[in-house]
């Protein structure tokens, strides 16, 4: 059968064709979320520091905390499971290892944001 | 032929030859503190996952993080936020395509070493002397 499409025709949808700078533009977009929410998360932290549990839970449980909590734990584990994908396939080249990494990454990104995800809810909405 | 050995090509010179200059050393360290941010999202999940179980499960947080130990991890964690912060602002600049000259280079990669470290010094100070500190 005779191909009428022309080449960028048949390349769009295959591969990384239009897709590839991905990765890249989502690094930035969380980067630039990241610098206003690091600051709260570490003026957070040393406002919490050797404080007790009902205070910490008190002010965890804070609308306004736990909604930039919930930002930042989506937009650093996002952020840092991108850069860890990129670290991965700069320096394991076996394909099968390669692979398992990059699995171990997303378990490991997905487990840890659903459990700080998770413990901000509770905090939230008791119990 | 049989016996031949490999001609002694002259091979391009590797990292240990260079001294390494500050642009060169800020971006391996990006990655490096890129890689301690990510292990210590398992301190932060355990922060938090302590402070919804309950008063004791957060008292045995509270033991490991109030140590001289848990603080030194604290403290480099602290660091590495900040550098790989002031890194990432740095890199965002040079996406613009702007910072490139020799000097502009030097004088971003020294921003963000030294405001890394002021910056950590800064928290820690005004964390320990005016909110928390080891109480």
């Amino acid at each position: 059968m005779t191909e009428h499409r022309t080449p960028l025709a048949r390349v769009r949808g295959l591969g990384t064709a239009k897709s590839g700078t991905e990765d890249f533009w989502h690094t930035r977009v969380t980067a630039v979320a990241l610098v206003p929410l690091t600051i709260g998360f570490v003026l957070l932290v040393v406002s919490l520091l050797g404080r007790n549990h009902a205070a910490a839970q008190q002010i965890l449980g804070t609308p306004l905390v736990a909604i930039m909590m919930l930002l930042f734990i989506g937009m650093s584990i996002y952020h840092m499971w991108l850069g860890m994908q990129e670290i991965i396939v700069d320096y394991v080249h076996d394909e099968f290892w390669k692979v398992v990494v990059l699995m171990a990454n997303t378990f490991f990104c997905i487990t840890i944001a659903l459990a700080c995800a998770f413990a901000i809810f509770k905090l939230s909405f008791g119990v | 032929m049989a016996g031949t050995k490999a001609p002694e090509r002259p091979l391009s010179p590797h990292l240990q030859i260079y001294r390494w200059p500050l642009p060169m050393m800020m971006s391996i360290l990006h990655r490096i503190t890129g890689g301690g941010l990510y292990a210590g999202t398992l301190l932060m999940a355990w922060w938090l996952i302590a402070a919804g179980s309950g008063p004791n499960a957060y008292a045995t947080f509270g033991t490991f993080i109030n140590s001289i130990f848990g603080r030194l991890i604290l403290f480099g964690y602290t660091w590495a936020l900040f550098h790989h912060m002031l890194g990432g602002i740095r890199h965002l600049i040079w996406d613009t395509g702007h910072g490139f000259a020799p000097n502009e280079r030097e004088w971003l990669s020294l921003a963000t070493a030294v405001g890394a470290l002021g910056l950590t010094i800064v928290v820690w100070v005004v964390g320990y002397l005016y909110i928390g500190g080891p109480r």
